[in-house]
């Protein structure tokens, strides 16, 4: 094993996900860090890092009564989690700290109100955007849809197949908030949202959180499988928000990633592909190598729609749903972190050893800028 | 319904908006590269750090680059569904708008539909700049 090797040694989520009326942010950030932590025995007083975006980190480490010598608050959105993982990974190597804690939970419902969605009238997003009426992520990230159904000659049908096999994996997690089959019909019926886009196309709000613990290798249990960061990437502002927004800064690390993973696209078990809306997932795989000759339709129609390849096999945020506020992002990491430890139960793919994240998210002037990507790897 | 969300403009960008009230679409330049015009407003070039850019009248032409219809209407935009689109105008940026004059239908808006600028006075320091199918 490589002398940098860095692992997930540790995921959980809260002891309940969806509606959880009883309990507050910051505990439920503490009870998915509680279940992390017995996931992988280990103390609060072993952690010696904390992350977290949304939440303070030190906050976090004040609640669980945690000294640590290194905190991550980087807050770009979605794609925050998978950034916290790579500054644990560097700050592990250079001696920072030895094990770190990242958490991510919001309470669904406590957004109602909360402060305006797009920033102060005088910011470059309240002058040139806010005016125009968005009035939320829907109406915001999902502007270029539109342009990507023509540029690639995709339809409504074929967007579908995302969602609609999503829900099918979403089935066999009991913590996902939808678990009744989605039908083609019921997904092309929906009320509208943001026309092109409408109800299946946009996550759920959830209550809930998620946490991992990421570390040397040797942290992990005895006797169970750890899971290796074999290779990670990130991009930020790739495109000075002046490209079409069908591309995301995956294009511009994706060989990279692949070249220091020593693997290809074809290798890969098991992908977690932030999937804020349908398109998304399909900018990000093309952006990753997974869809050959970029011929999306065909991805969504044989690749996704007839199981050859599993994608976001916990129902992904479209079902299992969104913790809110900051967004997702952890709990495909904690999915591929189950699924290489054998342990996803009924979703469980036969035999993965290697799983793709990604995050994408920070919506800047017009769509995403921030997006990130890992190969994980199990470790016998 | 609530005053609509309206600009506050900023010493690096109120020139585009004196722009909009006097019916003119500003874009700006760098006049040390060739990098082009570029949106939103800031007073150095990002294609090379250049501070030497020019303001100068864009053409107000462009086409429509992509919109979502919102069926879920802000407060302060009414009840009726309304496009947030993207134009890309002909000197190159594209900037997020409203287009006005023709129903908020995917039938009435065709991607690649060619527009002009047009402006709706706000208040009597903000008009906002619309874009409207081109006639003829
Ligand atoms: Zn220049």
């Amino acid at each position: 094993m490589k002398p940098k090797t860095i692992a997930v040694v540790g995921a959980a989520e809260t002891t309940r996900m969806g509606r959880i009326p009883d309990m507050s942010v910051i505990g439920l950030h503490a009870d998915a860090a509680l279940n992390a932590l017995a996931d992988c025995g280990l103390k609060p007083s072993d952690i010696d890092g904390v992350a977290t975006a949304g939440a303070s980190p030190v906050d976090l480490a004040h609640y669980l009564g945690i000294t640590p010598t290194y905190a991550d608050g980087t807050s770009v959105g979605g794609c925050s989690f998978m950034l916290h993982v790579r500054h644990a990974a560097a700050a592990i190597n250079e001696g920072l700290c030895n094990t770190v804690l990242i958490t991510h939970g919001e309470s669904g419902r406590s957004r109602v109100g909360a402060g305006r969605f797009g920033g102060s009238a005088s910011s470059l997003a309240g002058q040139f955007e806010m005016p125009y009426g968005p009035s939320g992520p829907p109406t915001m990230f999902t502007i270029p849809v539109l342009r990507y159904m023509k540029t690639y000659g995709v339809t409504e049908e074929d967007l579908a197949m995302v969602a609609v096999v999503q829900r099918e994996w979403a089935a066999k997690n009991p913590h996902a908030v939808y678990r009744a089959p989605l039908t083609m019909e019921e997904y092309l019926a929906a009320p509208l949202v943001a026309d092109p886009l409408s109800r299946y196309d946009c996550v759920p709000v959830v209550a809930g959180a998620q946490a991992i613990i990421v570390a040397r290798p040797d942290r992990a249990p005895k006797g169970r499988p750890g899971v290796r960061v074999r290779a990670h990437r990130a991009s930020y502002n790739y495109d000075n928000q002046e490209g079409d927004g069908l591309q995301t800064g995956i294009s511009t690390f994706a060989a990279a990633l692949w070249q220091e993973a020593g693997v290809r696209p074809d290798d890969i078990d098991v992908a977690s592909i932030y999937d804020d809306y349908p398109t998304m997932v399909l900018a990000q795989a093309n952006d990753l190598g997974l869809i050959p000759g970029n011929d999306l339709a065909r991805f969504c129609r044989v690749t996704i729609g007839e199981k050859r390849f599993p994608v976001n096999t916990w129902g992904g945020m479209l079902s299992a749903g969104q913790p809110g506020g900051h967004a997702g992002g952890l709990n495909g990491i904690s999915e591929a972190v189950l699924q290489l430890q054998h342990r996803a139960g009924e979703r469980q793919v036969k035999d993965a050893r290697l799983a793709v994240t990604t995050g994408y998210g920070m919506t800047m002037y017009r769509y995403g800028g921030t997006a990130a990507a890992a190969i994980l790897e199990r470790v016998e | 319904m609530p005053p609509r969300m309206l600009p506050e403009p900023t010493p690096e960008t109120r020139h585009f908006w004196d722009g909009c009230k006097a019916g003119e679409l500003r874009l700006q330049r760098c006049t040390e590269c060739d990098g082009g015009s570029y949106f939103p407003p800031r007073p150095f070039c990002p294609y090379c750090g250049s501070r030497k850019v020019e303001v100068y009248p864009a053409s107000g032409k462009g086409v429509l680059w992509s919109y979502v219809i919102n069926h879920r209407p802000r407060p302060d935009m009414g009840t009726e569904p309304y496009a947030i689109a993207v134009v890309k105008l002909a000197e190159g940026p594209k900037m997020m708008t409203n287009i006005v004059g023709c129903p908020q239908t995917p039938q009435a808006l065709p991607l690649d539909m060619a527009v002009t600028v047009t402006f709706a006075k706000q208040n009597d320091d903000i008009s906002l700049p619309f874009f409207e199918p081109a006639k003829g």
